[in-house]
């Protein structure tokens, strides 16, 4: 490998700014996992197919594998691990546990920060808008049942 | 895995001066659904990965009584989310919600879409029915081409080296005006066209005739395919089922698909038709006011 030179970004990252040194063609995802240690993002297709890597960039829903670390040069990024507040679970999280809506769990991260940002966005979505919104997040275990009823319960106690 | 450079321009001469430097490798960078993907994947080779995303005429939502001009890295959810777009342009908003899920729309541009140049881009049939103009920069300064002249094979087009896609310019639309981008796909959602069809129409102050139409079908040719017999087909022609039929009829004919995964050639041919037709009755319905961009969306699956 050729010696890369390394970029230094500066992010708020999960609320607290934060400096990073990244190489020009790492992904947000990399640099999250390998360069941060955050590694609640996951990489299942690393292609933008499953959603395992899903963070919010300024608030918007985002694959992390299809974002190069440079760009967040700047901008806000959440990532699972920026999901519960003041040591307590986040209402999804705790859905998720309640309506047993993981198996492996490597496709949970991506599911969570999905539903959060679409909570975010529609506080009371119908399941259509649920099933539709996360058509982007794949699971390979559970099938999709669980995942949506936990959503719903948030989403209904929210309103 | 060779190492890279990344710069983010702030103004258009900046990003001409850094796609030019270096050994011509360069290659500009929108939402990267598509470049870091192909990049990751090995399909790409570039040595300066130029993020146009700082540079405000990029990423600018500009509408008047004159059109919109979109930058051209502005993403699908920045669409889906501005209303003035909504309210003006309803048939924009079929294409950007269709384009993969949503943290893809979140990245996502239209700008790339069209750059990337896929037969089957689910935002091109509905450009070239909307008579955008594409507006392009680079080393030798500033042209036009209209948006159906664009692609020129599957991944390719006419942006010479150098050169990037600035903005797309949509005209105002005219009183009775109407347009729709509808698609086939076995799935409900996240798949890739296996045909798709643009459409516009823009009627009689009664409703009752065509006074011009556009129609456009993608994923049944190497590039996007305006069929502009189609739409001359309809001109001073009576709203009619008869009348859609022929202009549905000359969509199928112009269709040279190939068979693959996807689908065969006859069953390509016959969704030309089909999609041409039931695109140009919700364009009617919408010039008429009768079918708002939520309803469309739920035919399309996406309520």
């Amino acid at each position: 490998m050729d010696m890369a030179k390394k970029i230094a970004v500066t992010t708020t990252l999960n609320g607290e700014e934060s400096i990073f040194l990244c190489e020009p063609r790492q992904t947000l995802l990399e640099a999250l996992r390998d360069n941060l240690g955050l590694i609640g993002s996951k990489e299942g297709c690393g292609n933008g197919n499953c959603g395992a890597c899903n963070v919010l960039l300024d608030g918007v829903l985002v694959n992390s594998c299809l974002v190069l670390a440079p760009e967040v040069e700047g901008r806000a990024v959440v990532t699972i691990e920026g999901i519960a507040e003041d040591g307590e679970l986040h209402p999804l999280q705790q859905k998720f546990l309640e309506h047993a809506s993981l198996q492996c769990g490597i496709c949970t991260p991506g599911f969570i920060v999905s539903a959060k940002a679409l909570l975010d966005d529609n506080p009371a979505p119908s399941e259509h808008d649920v099933r539709l919104w996360l058509a982007g997040n794949l699971c390979r275990c559970t099938g999709y049942d669980k995942i949506v009823r936990a959503v719903l319960d948030v989403a209904e106690g929210d309103s | 895995m060779q190492a890279i450079d990344f710069v983010a321009p702030t103004s258009v001469d900046e990003a001409i001066s850094a796609l030019a430097a270096g050994s011509g490798m360069a290659r500009p960078l929108s939402g990267g659904t598509d470049l870091i993907a192909q990049l990751q994947e090995g399909r790409l080779t570039l040595d300066t990965v130029v993020d146009l995303k700082r540079i405000p005429e990029l990423m600018a939502i500009s509408i008047s009584s004159d059109g919109l001009t979109l930058g051209a890295s502005v993403s699908c959810h920045s669409i889906n989310n501005n209303q003035a777009i909504r309210d003006a342009y309803p048939a924009l908003i079929d294409s950007t919600h269709l384009i993969g899920g949503t943290q893809i729309q979140g990245r996502a541009s239209l700008g790339g879409n069209l750059c990337n140049s896929s037969p089957a881009a689910d935002s091109i049939p509905n450009l070239i029915a909307h008579s955008v103009t594409c507006h392009i920069a680079g080393p030798n300064g500033r042209r036009t081409v209209p948006v159906e002249e664009f692609c020129t094979a599957p991944g390719r087009n006419v942006l010479e080296n150098g050169e990037f896609l600035v903005a797309l310019e949509f005209p105002a639309p005219p009183a009775n005006f109407g347009a729709a981008y509808l698609r086939f796909i076995p799935r409900n959602e996240m798949d890739i066209a296996v045909v798709g069809a643009g459409a516009d129409v823009v009627l009689s102050d009664d409703g009752s005739t065509i006074q011009s139409a556009r129609v456009s079908i993608g994923a049944v040719a190497p590039t996007p395919l305006f069929v502009q017999e189609a739409g001359d087909a309809l001109a001073g022609e009576p709203v009619s089922e008869e009348t859609l039929a022929k202009a549905a009829d000359l969509a199928r004919d112009a269709a040279r698909p190939i068979s693959d995964m996807r689908g065969t050639i006859p069953q390509r041919k016959h969704l030309s038709g089909v999609l041409t037709q039931r695109a140009l009755r919700i364009a009617i319905d919408r010039a008429r006011g009768t079918k708002t961009v939520d309803e469309l969306g739920r035919l399309n699956g996406h309520g």
